[in-house]
């Protein structure tokens, strides 16, 4: 810092400006003031902010809501009724359930944790969390192709349900991967979108296949 | 800013101090940071994170500290009753201060620490790579090298490895799937994941102990990312194989394919170690356990699995459920039905 003391400012340009204080918005009132509500209202408005981000998600446009104001709450609920509905393909009835919903849980947490690693490295903009609510809120085609899935084996599993299946997986594996790349790679250098996007590829196709071939016993 | 905040209390104190600060001076120029926390990371090198340099760091500083408290308690009074008045008060002011340094340093050894080692930034030069750097990288893996005389540059890269390795993991998966051998998801996935990391790590940490051993010139990040790339051939090979059961295939692919990658490897290392048998040492074993994996992936691989299953669910198993994995054993008719489901799954 002792090349700065040499700086100064010649005394024949005036130096002037505004310094204005910006006066305080309703926000403080309002922050007050949520404590003050019934907690319906505070649980509704955390359930809108939920479902204005899966309504971002089905409808993929270049918005930055997911982004900036994460939360963590949409994933949960994906991830835990994604491994709910991924339970019971065990051949066994008898044991347990317990391990593959414990195997989903920490694939999809640590797959999305390894994405965001893997992006920062590369150089991204965009902060852990971020990341983590945008690959989580990204599931939400692949539940659907899940719920799907064991509606068509609930008619039966002949080769005409594993064409349908295959074909809504597929479907829905593609716009989870385009809903995701269209929110993340922006938040890259230009040139390595291309770097960034093949782990997801890979992270939702390992989801794919894991709801591909979950056969009710 | 450090340096100047050394020696200005010693100035205040007197003559005794200026030759103590003069003697750490020599000492301050080389200490990495001056005396701030805040680590450099340019000057970053394998020594500067040892808790050993950071333990005669800390000393030093320790006591530079308690001298320049010492002297500053003392102040107007002359050195004997100063030194004296330090003895007395160690119950008092002194011992206090003295407690809140020891929690100072400590405090900042560990935060020191914690950002050496949580800090992202350590590996952030090993992605720094154009997809088109990644690309060449992969082809490039599959062309052994002619001129081994002459060192080859390996790329410190470690982002194509890691993805090579995620990809067999879904290859293996996959393979799994048009095997019919899935019955619990979770532990294959977490059979596959083990054994393909476990690979990469562990032969790779082998690896770099022979290359150790018969001085080879190869760093662990180096060999990280040439067994990494040489994934590759076996990504192809296993996608490819998987999907078209013959085993006439798959030994020509391993041969080809395998056969190119560990060539490649092969003559990367043999341009890096001299001596005849140091280099048929370190290749030999590379070449063995490269080719050999391949070959477990395909073949015993799925014994293994199936073995995990048999474990796991004992006895009553429904037949249909299990597919065997001979292939001359089944029939064409069923084999022409598994290559169409297989070929509408692609």
């Amino acid at each position: 810092f002792t090349g700065l003391a040499d700086v100064s400012i010649s005394e024949d340009i005036p130096v002037e400006g505004e310094i204005t204080v910006p006066v305080g918005s309703h926000s403080p009132d309002e922050d007050y003031s949520t404590l003050d509500e019934p907690v319906r209202d505070t649980i509704m408005r955390d359930l809108k902010a939920v479902g204005k981000k899966f309504v971002h998600v089905l409808y993929p446009k270049k918005s930055s809501a997911l982004l900036r104001d994460w939360d963590l709450w949409g994933p949960l609920v994906l991830c835990v009724s994604l491994a709910l509905m991924l339970q019971g393909g065990s051949a066994d009835s008898k044991d347990d359930g317990g391990p593959q919903f414990a195997e989903v849980f920490v694939i999809i947490w640590f797959g999305a944790v390894v994405i965001t690693l893997n992006s920062k490295l590369l150089g991204g903009t965009i902060s852990f969390f971020q990341s983590l609510c945008v690959l989580g809120y990204c599931v939400l085609p692949l539940t659907v192709a899940m719920l799907v899935c064991r509606l068509v084996l609930l008619a039966g599993s002949g080769t005409i349900s594993f064409i349908i299946r295959l074909v809504v997986v597929v479907a829905m594996f593609g716009w989870s991967t385009l809903a995701s790349t269209a929110f993340l790679a922006d938040s890259q250098p230009p040139n390595r979108k291309a770097l960034v996007v093949y782990p997801i590829f890979l992270f939702y196709f390992v989801i794919s296949w894991m709801i591909l071939t979950f056969t009710p016993q | 800013a450090g340096p100047s905040a050394m020696s200005a209390p010693g100035a205040a104190a007197g003559g005794g101090s200026r030759s103590g600060a003069a003697e750490w001076g020599g000492f301050e120029d080389n200490m990495q940071g001056g005396g701030s926390a805040v680590i450099d990371m340019e000057n970053m090198d394998d020594t500067s994170g040892s808790s050993f340099e950071d333990m005669g760091e800390m000393h030093q500083r320790m006591k530079e500290e308690e001298e320049e408290e010492a002297e500053g308690e003392a102040g107007a009074a002359e050195e004997e009753d100063g030194e004296f008045l330090g003895m007395k008060g160690l119950r008092g002011q002194l011992g206090r201060q003295v407690a809140d340094q020891m929690w100072q340093v400590g405090k900042r050894q560990a935060s020191r620490a914690f950002s050496l080692y949580a800090n992202i930034d350590i590996l952030r030069p090993y992605f720094d790579v154009e997809p088109v750097q990644v690309r060449a990288r992969l082809l490039e893996s599959m062309i052994p090298v002619k001129m081994i005389n002459f060192p080859q540059k390996i790329a410190g890269e470690l982002y194509g490895p890691l993805m090579l390795v995620f990809t067999l993991v879904a290859i293996l998966l996959h393979g799994m799937k048009t095997s019919d051998t899935i019955i619990r998801e979770g532990t294959l996935m977490g059979t596959a994941i083990g054994t393909c990391f476990g690979y990469w790590l562990g032969v790779s940490s082998f690896i770099y102990f022979l290359a150790y051993l018969c001085n080879a010139q190869i760093t662990m990040v180096q060999m990280l990312s040439l067994l990494g790339y040489g994934l590759f051939g076996h990504c192809i090979t296993l996608f490819v194989t998987y999907n078209i059961h013959f085993h006439s295939l798959f030994y020509i692919f391993w041969l080809v394919v395998g056969g190119l990658s560990t060539l490649r490897m092969v003559a990367v290392l043999v341009s890096r170690t001299v001596g005849h048998t140091q280099r048929l040492i370190l290749c030999g074993t590379l070449a063995a356990l490269h080719m050999l994996f391949l070959l477990y992936l395909h073949f015993a691989y799925h014994k293994v699995v199936e073995g995990i299953l048999d474990t796991l669910e004992g006895p009553n198993m429904p037949p249909f459920q299990r597919v065997a994995r001979d292939i001359p054993v089944v029939s064409n008719a069923v084999l022409n039905t598994t290559a169409k489901a297989v070929a509408l799954t692609l």
